[in-house]
């Protein structure tokens, strides 16, 4: 019974005496933290996704609280929602942006069959270092994956087929990690537009039109016809290829219609347009 | 006991099937497509326009940044067009097409075949001559010259090393000009040696080109302070680091240049440029480039205008391409590359154009790191190619950093020695340029 009694005071006292140790420093090197950091995080989506540009949302929510206003910092995930409330803990005027959402600006038509077999190192940074790629094109989409895994949130899938990363526009928030893993900056965050409808030009592609034209069949040749049939100047041709503003653009798929290549691509419309491939 | 180098390497059969050959002239193409980056750094601007007529050796694209080099017409003809051509990887470059038509020379080149010893240029004009002429380093980096030896640059320099090595299995160009034109780079040596003031000058050779180590001997032997020394076998005994301490027993710490333990080295094809852009005042705009493999029936070393297409290279060289090759690589086995696109033309920097079969092509499938170390042997920088597959694989590229990821040479002796087959050499490159890319801007 002894030992009974020694133990539970020696280690009594061993845990009083850590208690008290610890209960000191707890309070000497105490480092007071606004607890306004903790209302802001509690509020932001908690992805840590990194799509604001910060590491995590908990450095958003410190760089939130040291500013004191939302100038500059905008999470694309959390969107209007979340803008306001922590434009509400912060007693500032929100910064309200337009939901943004990845689109993929390539057709991968892989029109000509592969001359080449690649055996190398399946990584679209690494084989945009060594070649243009199974297609030939010196600008598309490589197809080996690389924004795949960078998604948090499971809104891209690789079609294995086509070989191009398909995006679930229900699922994206619009971060941009996808867009900064591709090497070849194939991936462009847009406005997201009503019902997710999208008028945009699927082809980075800044060859003249023959040479474009020699590796894929849908791409835009820079032929500027899209340009000339737009009323409200949304579609400006520069280097060999297309750009539609989204902010300019009203929809009305006059130039997807003029596109001879069908590079010009309306997607999420409830009415198709006849010369639309159904994609 | 032949001098080699300290840490790794490898062994890799030679295969030096063209070293008996002759380098012979390759026939004027009918076109040629002249890049205008065919170095490192920013692409020469390009001073002609479409129906200009050019002649052999007129400058063509001017290196109007620091890091740049001139380019000169390699035949004579008329421009065609200045628009964007294919290089072997399929990517766009600027490129000047021209129609060849005879092939008349600018009057000022010597083309007399008589060995010129008097140099009558003072030092700042030899530099400034290398410059004009567009040389840049032949041993496949293409760096220009001129830089390297930039004449203001006040370290002390004590050794000019001439790399003769050609580890490269298969290529024999290096060795064909040491055996055919053993004299002028010899002269070359010594002008370039005087004019910036260097005190020793070695020429290393590998020990399987007995008969450049003998001819070398016996004409180094004529010039003051030049040294042959024959080395070791060993891959790759070329890579600068590795060829300073194989003849000096220096070592260049990371991160720094052989300027800074006093070496500059230079490749033995360069030096060659260097002797007919001083004493017969001609342009780099020709090379000699070994066509070799062993599916094709006949080796050649031949001497070919740049711009030259690598398809009529071949062509002329086995005639049509034959279906059991699997791979055509410009350079050697090792460090070259693949040739996605044939029509490509040749440039300074290509020693070599390698034809495979298929069945050596073909890469193994890849399977688990069992940790053997055989890569860490075969490391010629010390470094541990396994780790590194596994960090950049994990991006944690931090880490790569710390463990000098930088320092490697990609030589390729990790993957080469690699009994899991990884494509190690790919992942490393893969994880320098993030590195690189993560690294503060200077």
């Amino acid at each position: 019974m002894d030992v009974f009694w020694i133990s539970l005071l020696v280690l009594g006292l061993i845990g009083a005496v850590f208690a008290l140790l610890l209960y000191y420093v707890a309070q000497r090197f105490w480092v007071p933290e606004d607890p306004l950091i903790d209302e802001v995080l509690s509020v932001l989506p908690g992805a840590n996704c990194g799509g604001c540009g910060k590491a995590g949302c908990k450095a958003m929510a410190e760089a939130f609280v040291k500013q004191g206003n939302m100038e500059g910092l905008r999470c694309p995930v959390g969107g209007e929602s979340v803008a306001r409330k922590v434009a509400a803990l912060l007693d500032c005027s929100p910064l309200v942006t337009e939901p943004q959402v990845a689109t993929v600006r390539c057709s991968a038509c892989f029109a000509k069959q592969p001359t080449t077999l690649y055996d190398g190192l399946k990584d679209c940074a690494f084989v945009s270092s060594v070649y243009v790629g199974d297609g030939g094109c010196a600008y598309g989409c490589l197809g080996y994956g690389n924004c795949v895994p960078t998604c948090q949130f499971g809104a891209i899938k690789m079609d294995q087929e086509r070989r191009i990363p398909v995006i679930d526009d229900d699922k994206c928030t619009g971060c941009g990690a996808c867009a900064n893993a591709c090497p070849r900056h194939v991936i462009e965050l847009r406005n997201r537009g009503v019902n997710n409808q999208k008028v945009f030009v699927r082809c980075v592609n800044q060859d003249k039109g023959v040479e474009a034209r020699k590796v894929c069949t849908k791409a835009c040749i820079g032929c500027g016809k899209c340009e000339r049939t737009c009323l409200f100047g949304a579609v400006t041709v520069q280097n060999n290829v297309a750009y539609v503003d989204v902010r300019k653009c009203k929809q009305c798929r006059k130039c997807v219609v003029e596109c001879p290549t069908g590079a010009l691509v309306a997607q999420n419309f409830a009415t198709p347009l006849k010369s639309q491939d159904s994609d | 006991m032949l001098k080699t180098f300290a840490i790794g390497g490898i062994h890799p059969s030679d295969n030096k099937l063209a070293a008996n050959q002759p380098i012979e002239y390759l026939p004027l193409p009918q076109q040629v497509v002249v890049m205008m980056s065919q170095h490192i750094g920013a692409p020469a601007v390009s001073l002609v326009e479409p129906g200009d007529k050019v002649l052999v050796g007129q400058l063509i694209g001017e290196g109007k940044a620091f890091m740049s080099a001139n380019i000169h017409s390699p035949v004579s003809g008329v421009v065609t067009k200045v628009d964007m051509c294919r290089d072997i990887a399929g990517m766009p470059k600027p490129a000047v097409y021209i129609n060849v038509e005879g092939d008349e020379w600018l009057s000022t080149i010597d083309r007399s075949p008589e060995i010129k010893y008097e140099c009558n240029l003072d030092p700042s004009q030899v530099f400034d001559k290398i410059k004009e002429m567009g040389i840049v380093g032949l041993g496949g980096a293409t760096f220009p010259t001129h830089i390297k030896y930039a004449a203001n640059d006040d370290r002390n320099i004590d050794y000019l090393i001439v790399n003769g090595v050609e580890c490269e299995p298969y290529l024999t160009a290096d060795s064909r000009l040491l055996v055919e034109h053993a004299t002028e780079i010899c002269i070359a040596i010594d002008i370039v040696r005087q004019a910036r003031g260097i005190a020793h000058a070695a020429i290393g050779i590998e020990a399987n080109k007995p008969e450049a180590i003998a001819l070398m001997t016996q004409v180094a032997g004529r010039f003051e302070s030049l040294e042959v020394v024959p080395l070791k076998m060993k891959y790759p005994q070329g890579a600068e680091k590795q060829l300073i301490y194989a003849i000096t027993h220096r070592r260049v710490p990371s991160g720094k240049l052989p300027i800074d333990v006093g070496c500059i080295i230079s490749n033995a094809g360069t030096m060659f440029a260097i002797y007919e852009a001083l004493q017969k005042n001609k342009p780099l705009f020709e090379r000699v480039v070994t066509v070799t493999g062993k599916g094709v029936k006949t080796q050649h070393n031949y001497k070919v205008r740049v711009g030259t297409s690598i398809k009529s290279l071949v062509e002329f060289s086995i005639g049509e391409i034959p279906g059991s090759v699997g791979k055509i690589i410009s350079g050697g086995p090792m460090m070259g590359k693949a040739i996605f696109n044939l029509d490509a033309p040749t440039t300074k920097g290509m020693g070599g154009v390698l034809i495979m079969n298929e069945s050596e092509s073909v890469r193994q499938e890849e399977t688990t790191c069992i940790r053997c170390g055989k890569c860490l042997n075969a490391c010629p920088m010390g470094l541990e190619p396994y780790l590194f597959s596994a960090l950049v694989r994990h991006e944690r590229y931090a880490e790569a950093r710390q463990r000098n990821i930088l320092d490697c040479i990609e030589c390729g002796s990790c993957a080469y020695s690699c009994p899991a087959h990884k494509p190690l050499t790919s992942e490393i490159r893969l994880g320098k340029a993030k590195v690189r890319a993560m690294m503060p801007k200077k």
